[in-house]
């Protein structure tokens, strides 16, 4: 075995009930690379990070590290990094009701005495040093999504790990942020460090990566050096199919609006207790529009503010022309306004509840207290929408937690498409999804805006938006800067428009 | 059948149940005249049945009754109700207080029943307000009625200790003439139904859940989180007034001290003995309910191997530790594992296929 390999994967197979999650994968990482580990939701990528950090027991394989040929047996997260594997995970695993500086240190060492004056003092060194915007007393919940993911990382780079695995840690950073992020994953490389980095983002992975590892519904397609393989290739390899379907959508934006009738949803003046500045906004009839801007712009929480799903503090609502009064989630719903949540996991799902239930919920909601659903009546939903958007699922009586995140929100979709809403608002429904779901999710908004459903649309990708939206409104510092529609967006407007208010600011 | 079968083993009634039957079985062992039934002449002149496990039945109703509420409030609040037993004395009070002011015929006792819910649905909307609306942790919350709830119950009858003399409260404490059965079991049994009915005709338990396990996300899909868990606290409220009301009619007097003490302690037990997870979320009142009988059968078991009184809750201990242990996430992968090894499972040809598409 040569020397410069860290870690080598053999036949690694694992089931869970009802589901085969891997079957006979390889995977190997040498030193000093970074190693994209790619594939489409429920491909087994989480599976196969979470059976090299002991999280779940392998059902079979070997796996061996930094060239010996002893087989290590992990048993648990702590083994793990004991070994030098290190994981940062899509979600957020750190604890929130502690500090920065505990958090950092937490459940490493064997010590039974904490010096906290120098845990801090450490800390507060490696904040600096990765140029982390938090100080090391402070309350972890108190930083940004973003920073608290950097503080996750920069706990596992501080492990002195051989192993460093990255799970979607870029899906809520920004582009700055990200560039900071791959400076330090350049950095680790330089000196030895093996990263295996999943993320749903091409351009990312074609900017850090060296070499390629595609599974597909839990078996390995093949590991590639990363000049080898194109980009076309290497998403028909994910897919496992031609890639007609993605080209196909470029120059499928066409505005439906319907000339004469009053806007589906009007607001003047709208802002909310999250912290909006008081905003205009309407949607016609079948149009797509989108809010873009920098993470923390208020995009979402203008969309919450439409949908009333936080405290409204002013503002006066038309629904078709009329006035209307939308106060809580319930009324927007009876208005035919329906909301995907950016936060899937917080937000969306009700984890242990079935899939059919979490598709019904909202549909059922509407329909009232007292006249619930028969069985069979909520199975034909639920196995009408599992199948007309493919939701991979072993029954719709599985709880929607065992699920993969694109097929979860694909059920979180179809909730909202059973109550046949006039106007839908999609906060970031293809993050840290596939590219295939992704297109799928672009190609139905289109849709629905045929059959005359407004969409409002919202993505950090601004190619998706380019694509799906026919208006975009553009924010910054939680108002509204500006408004482009058909020849006026392109990328390099929509980056004008947010950066010509940053100048006018400073 | 088979599929049937599968589904049974993968609830969480499994352990329950299985909890049970090892009971039965030990008594069986030890002594098999523990099962046996007796039609006996009462006081009254009434034949009624008797034996052990119509006493376990008889003496489980209070129980069984609040944890069935329970069950509702640990699902959507994620926490427990202790004050139930001291409310409880509260309803128990008013109930022979409105009793004590009037000739006892039946709407009287229907009129202080209601007057006997009223207060203790109004005692469960205190305690969900603080709950649901200051976001109080519910065992804090409701800490506040267990220490104030029989100072209260002693206020309403003036410091005495009342007793009501009537054959009618004996016909709900005890039997109806003519009917063998006790009657606090046959109120379990319509209570049971009509919770079951409630639990069919609405959406309480979808909406519970929800709230339980998601609440931002309940929310969102236009669920009244704050209605919900007010609504659980102010059902186990009218549990509690049922469960108050046979306790005074078994005795005929209301003891504010004694009336079902220490009975949050074995409703908690009862609702996790039950597979149902104390931390909210999805529940199974059926659970619950088995897991109340199953406390009050392990009682008996130990009265009827003479053992002392006052060692009772030791013993009870012991073989409550045994379940719950045994229910345990850790346990239960043990034992799963160890089926995976013993058992390999043929290669799965279904789910191939389920994936093709």
């Amino acid at each position: 075995m040569p020397n410069d390999i860290v870690l080598s994967m053999r036949n690694i197979s694992k089931s869970f009930p009802g589901v085969r999650a891997l079957h006979n994968v390889d995977f190997t990482l040498k030193s000093g690379e970074i190693h994209a580990l790619m594939g489409e939701n429920g491909a087994g990528k989480s599976t196969l990070i979470k059976v090299l950090t002991g999280v779940h027991p392998k059902d079979s394989g070997q796996i061996t590290i930094a060239g010996s040929a002893k087989e290590v047996n992990i048993k648990s997260p702590q083994e793990a990094q004991n070994l030098g594997i290190s994981t940062v995970y899509q979600e957020i695993t750190l604890c929130p009701n502690l500090t920065v500086a505990e958090n950092m240190y937490i459940g490493r060492g064997t010590y039974s005495f904490v010096s906290w004056g120098k845990m801090r003092e450490k800390t507060t060194e490696l904040l600096e040093k990765l140029n982390i915007p938090a100080r090391a007393t402070q309350q972890l919940s108190t930083c940004s999504l973003a920073v608290q993911q950097m503080v996750a990382i920069a706990r596992a780079v501080d492990m002195d790990c051989k192993v460093l695995i990255l799970d979607e840690p870029t899906s809520s950073l920004d582009e700055r942020e990200v560039e900071k992020l791959f400076s330090l994953m350049r950095e680790l490389k330089s000196r030895g460090v093996g990263i295996i980095f999943i993320t749903h983002f091409l351009e990312q992975v074609y900017e850090v990566c060296d070499r390629i590892t595609v599974l597909r519904n839990g078996e390995l397609v093949g590991a590639y050096d990363i000049k080898d393989l194109p980009r076309v290739q290497l998403i028909s390899k994910m897919m496992g199919k031609e890639l007609d379907d993605i080209t196909d959508l470029k120059n499928s934006r066409v505005s439906h609006v319907r000339a004469g009738t009053a806007p589906v949803y009007e607001a003047k003046g709208l802002s909310s207790a999250a912290g909006t500045r008081a905003f205009d906004f309407k949607i016609d009839q079948g149009e797509v529009n989108g809010f873009t801007g920098l993470l923390g712009s208020g995009r979402s929480e203008s969309v919450r503010a439409i949908f009333g799903a936080d405290k409204i503090t002013s503002g006066k609502i038309f629904v078709n022309g009329k006035p209307a009064k939308i106060a809580k989630p319930r009324d927007a719903m009876k208005y035919g306004i329906g909301y995907l949540p950016e936060d899937r996991k917080q937000d969306g799902i009700v984890d242990d509840l079935s899939v059919r239930e979490n598709i019904i919920l909202a549909l059922q909601v509407m329909r009232g207290f007292f006249r619930p659903f028969s069985k069979a009546e909520a199975e034909k939903f639920a196995d009408e929408y599992i199948k007309l958007l493919g939701i991979k699922t072993a029954s719709s009586d599985t709880p929607i937690k065992s699920l993969s995140g694109g097929n979860q929100q694909k059920a979180i979709l179809a909730r909202w498409l059973l109550t046949k809403p006039q106007y839908l608002i999609l906060d970031e429904p293809t993050r840290g999804i596939d590219v295939g779901t992704k297109v799928e999710i672009q190609k139905l908004v289109l849709k629905l805006a045929e059959e005359g459903v407004s969409v409002t649309f919202i993505s950090s990708e601004i190619e998706e938006m380019l694509r799906t939206c026919s208006r975009l409104i553009v924010m910054r510092d939680r108002k509204i800067v500006g408004e482009l529609t058909q020849d006026d967006m392109t990328q390099a407007k929509i980056m004008h428009t947010i950066a010509g208010e940053a100048a006018q600011n400073g | 059948m088979a599929k049937r079968f599968q589904r049974l083993r993968k609830s969480q009634l499994v352990i329950p149940l299985f909890a049970l039957l090892l009971l039965a079985l030990f008594n069986l062992i030890r002594d098999p005249s523990f099962f046996s039934f007796n039609i006996t002449v009462n006081n009254e002149g009434n034949s009624v049945l008797s034996g052990n496990i119509i006493s376990i039945l008889n003496s489980a109703s209070e129980l069984a009754i609040i944890s069935i509420g329970m069950t509702l409030v640990t699902a959507s609040s994620r926490g427990q109700d202790i004050s139930v037993g001291a409310v409880a004395a509260i309803a128990g009070s008013v109930f022979v207080r409105v009793l004590k002011e009037h000739t006892i015929n039946w709407p009287i006792i229907l009129l202080a029943f209601v007057c006997a819910c009223l207060v203790a649905v109004l005692c469960g909307a205190f305690n969900g307000t603080l709950v649901a609306g200051f976001g109080i942790q519910p065992m804090i919350a409701t800490l506040i009625l267990l220490t104030a709830g029989r100072p209260i119950a002693y206020w309403i009858n003036g410091g005495a200790t009342p007793t009501v003399e009537s054959p009618l409260l004996g016909y709900i404490g005890s039997f109806i003439p003519g009917v063998p059965i006790p009657t606090p079991l046959l109120i379990v049994i319509v209570f049971a139904i009509f919770v079951s009915l409630v639990l069919r005709l609405t959406n309480l338990g979808l909406y519970t859940q929800a709230v339980g396990i998601n609440e931002k996300s309940a929310r969102l899909n236009g669920i009244n989180a704050f209605g919900m868990k007010m609504l659980s606290f102010m059902i186990l409220g009218i549990c509690v007034s049922i469960a108050g009301c046979i306790g005074v009619s078994r005795m005929g007097l209301i003891n504010h001290e004694t009336l079902l003490l220490d009975i949050e302690m074995d409703a908690i037990l009862a609702v996790a003995i039950g597979g149902n997870a104390l931390s909210g979320g999805k529940f199974s009142i059926t659970g619950s309910v088995i897991g109340a009988y199953i406390i009050q059968a392990l009682t008996i078991t130990l009265y009827a191997m003479k053992v002392p009184s006052t060692a009772v809750k030791a013993y009870k201990a012991i073989v409550i530790i045994a379940i719950v242990v045994l229910g345990s996430p850790v346990v239960q992968s043990f034992f799963l594992r160890l089926r995976n090894k013993m058992f390999p499972k043929p290669a799965k040809v279904e789910e191939k296929q389920a994936y093709a598409e």
